[in-house]
């Protein structure tokens, strides 16, 4: 009976085990994926050409492969839609943290949660479809599609990320350290710019961080309204491409397996990888050392 | 004495000014919110009528709909859902009950953490090349399930660990001290506990997935499919059948990106009542999701 019963229990923990295990397998299937699938682009294209050229025409009669125009096109999205959601992110923190009553707060959150609820394909479609025609009646040079529209809806998309870990870390802040302030006679406002954000600092930055990474990985978006251009331009109000969007061209043909513009979006999809996986990690670095501190 | 109450009023001016500017922006959201729903209801809500979920997709607008598109969503989400539910809340007893304190707990959990934050098309990459051409799934609704049970597997697993971390130790010393083991402890207490948790991050993972393209488009997920999966039931014995699992298909967001990347204003309009659908979907998902939270929460009491 008793041996039954050990066997069951140590059945029931491997089970568990394996399905906590199966993270690293996917996070390990991702990364043997990404490179096999890459290494036959990268053995007929030199690495240093990937990195430098100014033309993406993988899919022209006279394919060129240089990946700049996708890095231009992916930092533009991405800090136009960072000036959009750290500002507004990190006021809409400090107002939650410090400033609103119970009930605001309790109100204005889960509405911010909803932000990320929507389906990114509906915000492309208000990006293309409602902001860009708005936005053309300022701008008359803005083109049906742009970096522009789409930027400030993936910004507005992403305050929700930036305010809650922002707001989180401020809320961290021990209490006595905001009594000693107010102690001396400082005003909420004072009180947040020069005791709560410098103390909370490493979560903000934090916060920042994954904001960035969302705005990398984000695809929907720019796929609709930013008009799969690989430009290579800093101007906004032309259409750009970046690796998401890429990545989305490619998969809606019908492109064989195996072949080289195939290997492609693998190629578009390792750098995309890197680079966020870079941004998540020290994303998580700089949450747990606020963590630590307090 | 002036100069003090100069600055005081200063002070408290910049003070009141920042609680407004804090109020606006923390209201943006909330008014891009209402105007895209408005937007989206007044171009889409005169295509939405009994006939748009009953139609195939067409070449004219008047007569597309969204028929292949809802049932394809409805069923990607039962593969993602069968698939997503036990894999992540064991993982996630696993972790809080089971797991010591050693380097490969924190592996998992830096993992599991980076893994939230890998993009959804890397996903939608992974199983184009695991599930599509290794495990030779094709472009199907096994693959498209599944491709999403990778993705929201991390929110699973978080809720799970979240809401068992709630419970205080002194039901599981209670449970230990009249010899219960350890898996009596989790499925009789633990588990019943932290349903409310549990099942609020299982319906925020598949809301988050009713509203995934990007991995879907990977996989090869068609954007114009005229036809119904085979039927789950059949004629012949054993009357359930598996068919429909390796068939093509189409889910609504794929749909509105394919009519909101034409030209034409019609099938603009039929993208807006798709939206409205897929809206309400998420919506409604979310709200269910914090009733049983609020429900959960207010039942238990420590």
């Amino acid at each position: 009976m008793r041996k039954k019963i050990r066997l069951k229990e140590f059945f029931i923990e491997a089970v568990l085990f394996l399905s906590a295990a199966s993270s690293i397998f996917i996070t390990l299937s991702i990364v043997i994926i990404l490179f096999y699938e890459s290494y036959g682009f990268f053995k007929k294209i030199p690495i240093i050409e990937f990195l430098t050229g100014t033309q993406w025409t993988p899919l022209f009669a006279e394919p060129r492969f240089g990946v700049l125009p996708l890095v231009t096109g992916t930092l533009l999205t991405t800090s136009i839609a960072l000036s959009v959601a750290l500002p507004l992110g990190l006021i809409a923190a400090i107002y939650l943290s410090e400033y609103a009553p119970h009930k605001v707060r309790e109100t204005v959150k889960p509405v911010l949660e909803l932000l990320a609820a929507v389906p990114t394909v509906v915000y492309g479609y208000f990006a293309l479809l409602f902001l860009t025609p708005i936005l053309q009646k300022f701008i008359p040079d803005l083109s049906g599609f742009n970096a522009l529209s789409p930027g400030i809806i993936m910004g507005i998309m992403i305050i929700p990320y930036v305010s809650s870990v922002s707001e989180d870390a401020m809320r961290a802040v021990p209490m006595h350290i905001k009594e000693g302030s107010y102690a001396m006679g400082a005003t909420r406002l004072q009180t947040a710019f020069k005791v709560i954000i410098p103390a909370a600092f490493s979560g903000i930055a934090a916060a920042f961080i994954i904001g960035i990474s969302r705005a990398i990985g984000e695809t929907m978006v720019v796929a609709i309204a930013a008009g799969m251009m690989p430009n290579f331009t800093f101007n906004p109000l032309e259409p750009v491409q970046t690796f998401t969007s890429y990545i989305v061209m490619v998969s809606l043909g019908d492109v064989p397996h195996g072949t080289l513009e195939y290997k492609t979006i693998f190629a578009a999809g390792i750098a995309l990888f890197f680079m966020t996986l870079f941004f998540n990690i020290l994303g998580f670095f700089l949450r747990a050392k606020i963590r630590e501190r307090y | 004495m002036k100069d003090i109450k100069r600055r005081i009023a200063i002070s408290k001016y910049w003070d009141y000014t920042f609680a407004t500017i804090g109020l606006l922006s923390s209201f943006v959201g909330l008014a891009l919110l209402l105007t895209l729903f408005l937007d989206l209801f007044i171009d889409g809500f005169p295509r939405l009528s009994y006939k748009f979920f009953t139609s195939f997709p067409s070449r004219f607008p008047e007569n597309a709909g969204i028929l292949s598109a809802w049932v394809g969503t409805v069923l990607v989400m039962i593969v993602t859902a069968l698939a997503a539910i036990p894999l992540g809340v064991a993982a996630g007893i696993y972790l809080e009950e089971y797991a010591g304190k050693n380097l490969f707990t924190n592996i998992i959990e830096i993992n599991i953490a980076n893994l939230a934050g890998i993009p959804s098309i890397i996903y939608g990459l992974l199983a184009l090349g695991l599930f599509v051409y290794f495990f030779k799934f094709g472009e199907s609704i096994l693959t498209g399930g599944l491709a999403l049970t990778l993705l929201i597997l991390p929110v699973v697993i978080m809720a799970t660990r979240e809401a068992i971390r709630a419970i205080p130790n002194s039901i599981r010393e209670a449970s230990y001290a009249l010899g219960a083991t350890k898996w009596q402890t989790v499925r009789w207490h633990i588990l019943p506990y932290s349903t409310g948790g549990i099942l609020t991050g299982i319906i925020i993972g598949l809301s988050r997935a009713i509203g995934e393209t990007a991995p879907l488009i990977t996989v090869g997920a068609l954007t114009f499919i005229a036809f119904l999966p085979t039927s789950p039931l059949s004629s012949d014995f054993p009357f359930i059948s598996f068919r429909w699992l390796l068939d093509p298909f189409t889910v609504m967001p794929i749909q509105l990106f394919n009519w909101v990347s034409r030209p034409q204003k019609g099938f603009h309009m039929n993208a807006a009542a798709a939206g409205i659908v897929l809206m309400v979907m998420t919506l409604v998902m979310n709200g269910i999701a914090i009733y049983i939270r609020y429900r959960f929460r207010k039942k238990i009491k420590w």
